[in-house]
């Protein structure tokens, strides 16, 4: 049972080394001549205005929020789904039940706005 | 002697990061540690035989609310700057207070004597999981999307900016 | 396999290191980040106790997922409410938060 989960550990080591080794094989196989404009800090071939942290719009973090609450409604539907055939009507019902509350909630963020991007 | 290894690992990951979470200067570094001990606990979870569980673990804690964390944190970014005091007078007597804990609970948890079980977890149990969810435990289900919906609705009106 | 204890010490860590960062931050954020853990210890000892004493019936893992719909639901409401100090207030540092100490 746990071995299966050997195969997932060494791709996730492999994935851990994989941007290490890119890095390192650019370092050692690159020519290395810095002189000041190329290591200068640039946007879009500008010189960078202030500093990296500006401030962020709240609408993101809008976003997220409603990502956050249906990301939790589909871990409900998950055990749902698996267990579908084993269970009646009534079942359904009540899955339609708890989608209906959470899409009146998604009908409020709509209708106040939250999903426009301003 | 391979799973206890493993279970170091993960320990160690999800309680070095934590320790990083609450003594790093930087709120937004503190943040990312935050990311990597949900991660050691999802391990965690793995070596229970909680896939399930290892995989919500990774889709909410750590795809959605540490995004959540780190756009809260951008937005309040004023205050990230590593120059600014992070810890509070009381530091002393909280880390002695959670310290006696630790040593409270260790020492609490080394004198019961467990009923341990040692049977297998059965093939089919995120059925059953889904079956109990509809049969047994609807109405805290139900009321599960009541407290989500009320969740996105208060935090909407919360954090919108009042225009108009 | 591994002992209950084991799990147990970890959550039990996990926990103590949450209340320190609850009671030793002046961020707000961080007051959540340190919530955040205490939960998830919380949850380690859930589901180590259902795989150890109880892993016929699911009640362990139901639990648990009720447990993360109501941490998301805190965070969510949580760091909305920090937003919304932040814009009045301009702060969130905990300590100048004061308006209603005397």
């Amino acid at each position: 049972m746990l071995s299966d989960y050997v195969f997932i550990g060494l791709f996730a080591i492999v994935a851990a080394i994989f941007p290490f080794a890119g890095f390192a094989v650019s370092y050692l196989v690159r020519p290395k001549r810095p002189d000041p404009v190329k290591s200068d800090v640039y946007e879009c071939g500008m010189k960078p205005i202030g500093e990296a942290w500006v401030q962020f719009k709240v609408q993101y973090y809008l976003y997220a929020l409603i990502f956050v609450i249906f990301d939790v409604m589909s871990v409900f539907l998950f055990p749902w789904a698996v267990a579908y055939h084993t269970l009646g009507l009534y079942a359904l019902v009540e899955m339609c039940i708890f989608l209906g509350i959470l899409v009146g909630g998604l009908i409020y963020a709509w209708r106040k706005g939250a999903l426009r991007w301003v | 002697m391979v799973l206890q290894a493993v279970f170091m690992l993960f320990s160690a990951m999800a309680v070095g990061a934590a320790l990083a979470v609450v003594t790093n200067k930087n709120i937004f570094h503190s943040a990312l540690f935050l990311v990597v001990a949900l991660l050691g606990v999802a391990g965690l979870y793995v070596l229970l035989e909680a896939p399930f569980i290892a995989v919500v673990q990774v889709l909410i804690y750590v795809g959605a609310i540490s995004t959540l964390i780190l756009f809260a944190i951008m937005l309040t970014r004023r205050l990230m700057d590593a120059s600014e005091r992070q810890r509070n007078e009381q530091w002393f007597i909280s880390a002695i207070v959670a310290v006696g804990l630790f040593i409270v609970l260790v020492l609490s948890v080394g004198q019961v004597h467990w009923p341990v079980v040692h049977t297998d977890v059965p093939e089919n149990h995120l059925n059953r999981l889904g079956q109990d969810l509809m049969e047994h435990y609807v109405l805290p289900f139900e009321v599960t999307a009541v407290l989500l919906l009320a969740a996105l609705v208060g935090a909407i009106v919360i954090a919108r900016e009042r225009t108009r | 396999m591994i002992p209950l204890h084991w799990f147990l010490i970890v959550a039990a860590a996990l926990f103590c290191i949450g209340l320190y960062g609850v009671l030793s931050r002046r961020n707000a954020v961080g007051i959540l980040m340190g919530i955040e853990l205490m939960l998830n210890a919380v949850n380690v000892n859930l589901v180590a106790f259902w795989r150890y004493l109880d892993p016929l019936e699911s009640l362990g893992q139901v639990f648990v997922l009720f447990v993360l719909a109501v941490a998301a639901a805190e965070a969510a409401v949580g760091l909305a409410l920090i937003i919304a100090i932040y814009r009045n207030r301009d702060t969130i540092i905990v300590e100048d938060i004061d308006l209603m100490k005397w």
